[in-house]
């Protein structure tokens, strides 16, 4: 289901500070630039920042408590029965925010729509379950979920960002440009998602490029 | 509860808001086995075959929970027996007919925990279908989504033969034809109306 | 996704008891959190949706400050409407702060340019016209589709919206219609929007279906309505 550009490498050893599991999740191995997990609500919700923001909060809220729970009862299940177990613990949080966002607001809710239930085959939730929580403490895994949370957020609003300015000239619903501006309409139809989000990743695909360039010489840039 | 016609709801499904480039569901599988138009044709049917099974399961948990009351249990079950009947499915069809099996098997896993899979059980639950609708809708998704598979992966075989920057190769490009091709599907709206 | 049983066929089978502990006792972990957020958050979520459903009875009936909800009976009289009625057979009466019947709010739905839109209207039955309109869910294309929701040019079509009854009192006398942008003559036309002429097409025709089917059935009911309905199903 993952389709990442390389293995994500996880540094789970003791030498490992703990900032470095909050912060790792921000950039170097961010979720969706770089990671390039959990496409479907990275595309499907970013068409107004605070959309993006919503999604980003919810996502990171399943992301540390499912973190947490995996990884407290990480000798108490069985190797077998782990995946299984892992989404029934996700369902639960995902329906639990669920729940939480309809009693916030009704407007977000219909905004986010099936997108919220969705974040149950989020990948990115189940592969830090599996590759991160269901090995490491309890303290440290809901610092890695945390800065999965925090890079995932960051990348969404990077996209709502761009597609609601370009798309319908204004920022989390204060406009930016004066009256004359003709929006670029395509920006918040789907097929802004992917330019959008494609835009980004040649940006980094380029800013990885030079690293490596600059940096070890042979070391591929995936 | 709903009275939207067969027709209306395949063309909808399929076309107008086609589950991979105007929901964006699926996205990791359109990503990942759009390399060659021999696989994606196969994971196609596989997704197809998953979609109805999935579907009807759905329709049957919903109404048991409609029955007891419990809309509170939906996205769990779901997610639970989806995953487990996909797998029943597998060892099923492993049994039965080992040319099937090769051909689909070792998609079947990876279709578990598509999204598009669950996202069509919880709009399916959403729009109140009854059961020949939710066949139909489950026909239309996927037969949609190896539409845009196909697609993808036609496009993807003649790029192979055209120079690219090193950039841009891979997800990148990929998407930008996702969303070249989401726009010409923007044509067909209105044709459900 | 591996399911227990498709780990069976390993020669040597893990002991099975672990296994049902944990699956049994996460289950019941689960099981009980979900529940609780539910019985907490459960009455907030009814409490703003009839919120919201209730400022949009009052949008679409100006001047309304109460409202309630009624349902048809198979006779076609109408019942209060109770939880568990199917909100598309519902309607909303609003009366102003004397008490007096402004009119009676009703939903309906139909597919759009991309998906199924749903709105809710005011009927006037004194004034035998649409008086209010309110796009309650649409996913019509940003920037053209969905100035059906915004548009004031269009929305006024909804003000004053003719919907008499034909002498008969089965039929509407005129059929509400979509005309092109400034083309309205007749007070039950609709002037539609240049470059969403198949949203604002299709507000025109679900209006059209709706009316024709409750108009015929409401308005001999005013006057009980007027009263709250209160002869009916008690």
């Amino acid at each position: 289901m993952a389709v990442s550009d390389k293995p994500v490498t996880i540094i789970a050893s003791d030498r490992a500070p703990s900032t470095d599991e909050f912060i790792k999740g921000l950039w170097r191995e961010n979720p969706v630039f770089v990671q390039v997990l959990g496409m479907c609500p990275v595309l499907a919700v970013t068409n107004s920042g605070a959309n993006a923001l919503a999604m980003g909060l919810a996502t990171t809220f399943v992301l540390v408590l499912s973190n947490a729970l995996v990884s407290a009862l990480r000798s108490f299940i069985p190797k077998q029965v782990r995946i299984a177990t892992f989404i029934l613990i996700i369902a639960t949080f995902v329906t639990v925010v669920d729940y939480l966002i309809q009693a916030v607001s009704l407007d977000m809710h219909r905004a986010l729509g099936a997108f919220i239930s969705l974040i149950v085959v989020n990948c990115l939730i189940l592969g830090r379950a599996e590759a991160f929580a269901s090995k490491n403490t309890l303290g440290r895994s809901i610092l890695d979920g945390l800065g999965m949370g925090v890079g995932f957020t960051f990348a969404l609003l990077c996209l709502g960002g761009v597609r609601e300015i370009l798309g319908s000239g204004s920022l989390f619903g204060f406009a930016l440009f004066p009256a004359g501006f003709q929006p670029w309409i395509v920006m918040i139809l789907p097929s802004g998602g992917f330019f959008t989000l494609a835009l980004w990743l040649l940006l980094f695909n380029r800013l990885k490029a030079r690293k490596a360039a600059r940096g070890v010489t042979g070391e591929a840039a995936a | 509860m709903n009275d939207d016609s067969l027709w209306t709801i395949f063309l909808n499904a399929s076309l107008v808001n086609n589950f991979v480039l105007a929901y964006f569901l699926g996205i990791c599988p359109f990503l990942g086995v759009s390399g060659k138009l021999a696989t994606a044709t196969r994971m196609g049917g596989a997704v197809c075959f998953v979609m109805l099974v999935s579907s009807l399961c759905a329709f049957a948990i919903n109404a048991l929970l409609v029955a007891i009351d419990a809309p509170y249990l939906r996205l769990i079950s779901y997610i639970v027996v989806i995953a487990s009947t996909v797998q029943l499915v597998e060892m099923f069809i492993k049994k039965m007919s080992p040319a099937l099996f090769r051909a689909l098997g070792i998609f079947l896993p990876l279709i578990t925990t598509n999204c598009a899979i669950l996202g069509l059980a919880l709009f399916q639950t959403n729009k109140g279908y009854d059961l020949l609708q939710c066949i139909v809708y489950a026909l239309g998704a996927g037969s949609g989504f190896t539409l845009a598979l196909i697609l993808m992966a036609g496009i993807r075989e003649k790029l192979e033969l055209a120079t690219v920057p090193d950039v841009v190769q891979g997800t990148a490009l990929t998407l930008m034809i996702a969303g070249i091709l989401s726009l010409a599907f923007m044509g067909f709206a209105g044709l459900g109306a | 996704m591996m399911s227990p049983a498709a780990q069976q066929s390993g020669a040597s089978r893990p002991p099975a008891w672990p296994m049902y502990r944990a699956l049994v006792g996460v289950g019941l972990v689960c099981g009980l959190l979900i529940v609780t957020v539910f019985v907490l958050t459960g009455p907030v979520i009814v409490r703003n949706e009839a919120a919201a459903l209730q400022a949009a009875v009052f949008q679409v009936l100006p001047g309304a400050v109460s409202s309630r909800s009624f349902t048809l009976a198979g006779d076609d009289s109408l019942r209060p409407a109770v939880d568990g009625d199917d909100p598309q057979a519902t309607v909303h009466a609003g009366y102003d702060a004397m008490g007096e019947l402004l009119g009676i709010a009703i939903p309906a739905q139909g597919m759009g340019y991309q998906d199924v839109i749903r709105i809710l209207y005011g009927y006037s039955p004194q004034r035998e016209a649409v008086v209010g309109m309110q796009v309650l869910a649409s996913k019509e294309t940003p920037g053209l589709g969905d100035k059906i929701e915004k548009d004031p040019a269009f929305l006024a079509n909804f003000r004053a919206l003719d919907v008499a009854l034909a002498a008969d009192g089965q039929s509407l006398a005129q059929p509400v219609s979509v005309v092109k942008s400034g083309a309205k003559t007749s007070p039950w036309q609709i002037d539609g929007i240049t470059g969403a002429t198949i949203s604002s097409k299709a507000i025109g025709n679900m209006l059209w279906h709706s009316t024709a089917y409750w108009v015929p059935r409401l308005y001999p009911l005013q006057r009980e309505l007027a009263r709250g309905g209160g002869e009916h199903g008690g």
